[in-house]
């Protein structure tokens, strides 16, 4: 079927603002978004950039603005898009070129949580036990990719650059809810400060745009409730 | 152009990379540079376990391990280091879980394990539990968790940065590396006294493969075009559960579980060709099985696919220990695994040769085991050869973790001897040319054209079955496109995150790649493990039980060959 993409295009090398392009593409109705772009980039014009690699929702390169909406272009297809698709870099990150913007500020806030086990020595033969109930407590957000879909679809984001983000506290809540782990406490602080938990609004923009279904804004509410009642 | 000097350059990011570093963190300058975010590794889309005889479960050991790994192997193995894999295994599985990593746990709250192919109790009675998992999320799980303490040991990355080229003294050291910021465009020098390869596997070649776009052999090509040979490359693992059409991985967790492939009237055909093992024969032979049904009409619809059947397993099962493959067949094919079965065919999977390394991670140039000094590889990208000729499921992710430290320890008692070589002057002129004159050529072939003759010949020709006349075209088409690549030119001339220009430089080492891989499959005149000649349908163990080592001369190739070697088990007849 014929689509026809239009695409936010932005060179740093020659464009002063980004602009819209467009690209008529004959895709089957079962391929990827990201099947679409490589159509264009490889067929049509080389210009074109984005990241992608593992092209099935795993490894979270290619999150980007799929008909207004934070989308992995991986794991939608075009059949459920309709004629004309827009396609757009996320909201709230520099514009590196065309759909491909800056990720370091985001991986910044990622390292400020202290996103690593800290616990005490392991025992000196064998596994730390963990029971698979204290295991499930945390199960959900061990799904993360960092594709950074649900820290650009927040509102608070866009306004204020300084907050860590969704993203950030769903990578602390994996450790401060891990049994294992010794150093909750030092991430709830982080997380109690003006930057952290409490610019949450609880928009619920961040659990609708997780290709990995995390109910991210639970996580964020599980973490606000460790701080009020110190049930971690 | 920026120089740097650390003591080691780690090239790749994913499982055997960060193994390496976290082995070398704190104790010399290291870097780790990879043209992803490290994140983005392809170790993390590897689903169902990683082999350890914990015995959480049922009794399990580390000889059954080593004689599956073997037998698995075809008997292409090197009985020395498989040896070493299985041993160290138990330790380096400990130590991810000491690292934080989140496994499943059995009800004693220990690492839970699953069954998984090949694997057996006994020397081959009949399956065991070995694989130990995360869901389906295992090797995502690793990446994250080695990542996670890269972040707390604060090694140094640099993020998107292209691998172009080694540097080596004129003695044949190796003495650093000259990469490509993708962010700007610029040309770095990194001066080292030990470099680690690191890159992964290379199974963008092929058209249908469960391979990220990254992997692309980067490593493995450009060794290769220095003068490293290439070993055993015509041994390409197809996993027999690639989403139909897409090529997406679908674990062989999910027969672990106990998923049955089916054929077109129904019929749980595994058994019919491995009595013992069934759907949990090795994934070189449950891609033949295939194969042969769908060849004598039994693929679903007549089509050349046949159905994983899950609708047994209760949705529970489903949902807590296969949920990330689970999704896939929902999202890409609109298949409920819970209530119908899922269309899978095989897909280009893993690559079992690649840079010769001994068992401590030093690349080697030739059938003695000579030392490239200040060079090391690890993870798919390298060739121990713990694989064979046929790798069994979950000894990749082992792998990464065990060699990757080994090479790093290796790196680690080398430093001492190694010093920071005097560079070759200008050592990055001749990737500047590279560059130049891809960005500066106005007309000629497109990468994406030749890229896709090349995949779409390579799984033509050189899938499950091959035989000599379909070899025989598609080496001559790679020849063909590698003449045409001399013409190669790019759309985008810029400088900023130059993608087109990744991708073209990409190619070369895929075109390369290929032509070894054509070149092996056509003088093997046998079948072993993954490389089947319908031609030559029997096994050789007097022509053929030895490596191939396959040497850039010129423009085209020499062939050589290594011993295997053997120390416990004596090549057999393999029955599953």
């Amino acid at each position: 079927m014929e689509v026809t993409l239009r695409i936010k295009r932005f060179n740093p090398e020659t464009d002063k603002k980004a602009h819209f392009e467009e690209y008529v593409v004959d895709v089957d109705p079962r391929d990827r978004v990201l099947d679409a772009l490589n159509q264009v980039k490889w067929y049509q014009d080389g210009t074109l950039t984005y990241r992608r690699s593992c092209g099935h929702g795993i490894c979270g390169s290619d999150a980007m603005r799929i008909n207004g909406r934070n989308r992995l272009a991986c794991k939608v297809l075009m059949q459920d898009l309709g004629k004309r698709v827009t396609l757009e870099p996320l909201m709230g990150f520099r514009i590196e070129k065309d759909l491909l913007v800056d990720m370091d500020v985001f991986f910044d806030k990622y390292k400020s949580v202290k996103p690593y086990l800290i616990a005490d020595n392991p025992p000196a033969h064998g596994e730390r036990l963990q029971s698979p109930e204290e295991r499930h407590i945390f199960d959900d957000t061990t799904k993360c990719i960092l594709c950074a879909a649900c820290t650009t679809s927040c509102p608070v984001t866009w306004m204020s650059e300084d907050f860590v983000g969704p993203a950030a506290i769903v990578n602390a809540h994996r450790f401060i809810f891990d049994s294992r782990d010794t150093a909750g406490i030092e991430r709830l602080q982080i997380l109690n400060k003006g930057t952290g938990v409490w610019r949450c609004r609880t928009v619920f923009n961040c659990t609708d745009a997780c290709p990995r279904d995390i109910k991210v804004t639970e996580a964020i509410e599980q973490v606000k409730r460790a701080l009020i009642f110190g049930d971690q | 152009m920026a120089f740097h000097r650390y003591d080691v350059v780690v090239v790749g990011a994913g499982g055997a990379g960060l193994s390496a570093a976290l082995e070398l963190a704190g104790e010399a300058t290291v870097a780790v540079i990879t043209k992803l975010y490290p994140t983005r590794s392809h170790t993390g889309a590897a689903q169902g376990g990683v082999a350890a005889s914990l015995g959480n479960v049922e009794e399990d050991h580390w000889e059954w391990h080593l004689y599956d790994t073997i037998k698995g192997g075809d008997y292409l193995v090197d009985q020395d280091a498989a040896e070493i894999l299985v041993k160290d295994a138990i330790d380096a599985v400990v130590g991810l879980e000491h690292m934080g990593l989140p496994f499943s746990r059995t009800p004693e709250g220990k690492i839970a394990q699953r069954r998984f192919g090949g694997h057996t109790r006994n020397f081959g009675e009949g399956p065991v539990m070995r694989a130990c998992y995360s869901a389906d999320r295992t090797g995502h799980m690793i990446l994250t968790t080695l990542y996670q303490n890269s972040v707390k040991n604060k090694v140094t990355f640099f993020d998107e940065y292209h691998l172009l080229d080694l540097i080596f003294t004129e003695d044949g050291t190796c003495s650093g590396v000259v990469a490509y910021e993708l962010k700007t465009g610029e040309l770095h020098v990194i001066h080292a006294k030990a470099v680690i390869l690191a890159t992964g596997g290379a199974g963008r070649v092929f058209k249908i493969t469960s391979n990220a776009m990254a992997s692309t052999g980067d490593g493995m090509g450009v060794a290769f075009r220095n003068g490293v040979p290439l070993m055993d490359l015509e041994f390409m693992q197809f996993h027999p559960t690639g989403l139909a059409r897409l090529g997406i991985l679908v674990s062989e967790a999910a027969r672990g579980e106990g998923g049955i492939v089916r054929n077109s009237t129904g019929e749980a055909f595994a058994a019919r060709y491995a009595p013992t093992m069934k759907d949990l024969a090795p994934r070189d032979m449950m891609s033949r099985f295939i194969h042969q049904e769908i060849k004598e009409g039994r693929g679903i619809d007549g089509k050349d696919y046949v159905l994983l059947d899950l609708t047994h397993l209760s949705s529970e099962t489903i949902a807590e220990k296969l949920p990330d493959i689970s999704d896939f067949a929902r999202v890409y094919l609109g298949v409920e695994p819970t209530e119908e079965g899922i269309p899978i065919q095989p897909t280009a999977h893993f690559t079992m040769g690649g840079i010769p390394t001994n068992n401590d991670g030093q690349v080697i140039r030739d059938g003695e085991g000579t030392v490239v000094p200040g060079l090391y590889a690890a993870g798919e990208c390298a060739c121990v050869s713990i694989h064979g000729a046929n790798r069994l499921g979950t000894n990749s992710l082992l792998e990464l973790l065990v060699f990757g430290r080994r090479a790093g320890k290796q790196v680690m008692r080398d430093l001492d001897s190694l010093e920071f070589a005097t560079l070759p002057k200008s050592p990055e002129t001749a990737s500047v040319e590279r560059i130049d004159a891809l960005r500066g050529r106005t007309s000629g072939h497109r990468a994406p054209e030749i890229r896709a003759k090349m995949q779409e010949s390579m799984t033509e020709n050189l899938s499950v079955s091959r035989e000599e006349a379909g070899i025989v075209e598609t080496l001559g088409v790679i020849q063909q496109l590698k003449r045409d690549y001399s013409d190669v030119t790019v759309d985008d001339k810029g400088s900023v995150y130059n993608i087109d220009l990744m991708e073209a430089l990409e190619l070369e080492h895929m075109l390369n790649i290929a032509e070894v891989m054509c070149q092996g499959a056509l003088d093997r005149q046998e079948s072993r493990g993954a490389h089947y000649r319908a031609d030559f349908a029997k096994r050789d163990d007097v022509n053929w039980l030895r490596h191939t080592m396959a040497y850039k001369q010129g423009q085209g190739l020499s062939m050589a060959y290594k011993p295997v070697t053997i120390t416990r088990f004596e090549p057999k007849e393999r029955t599953y």
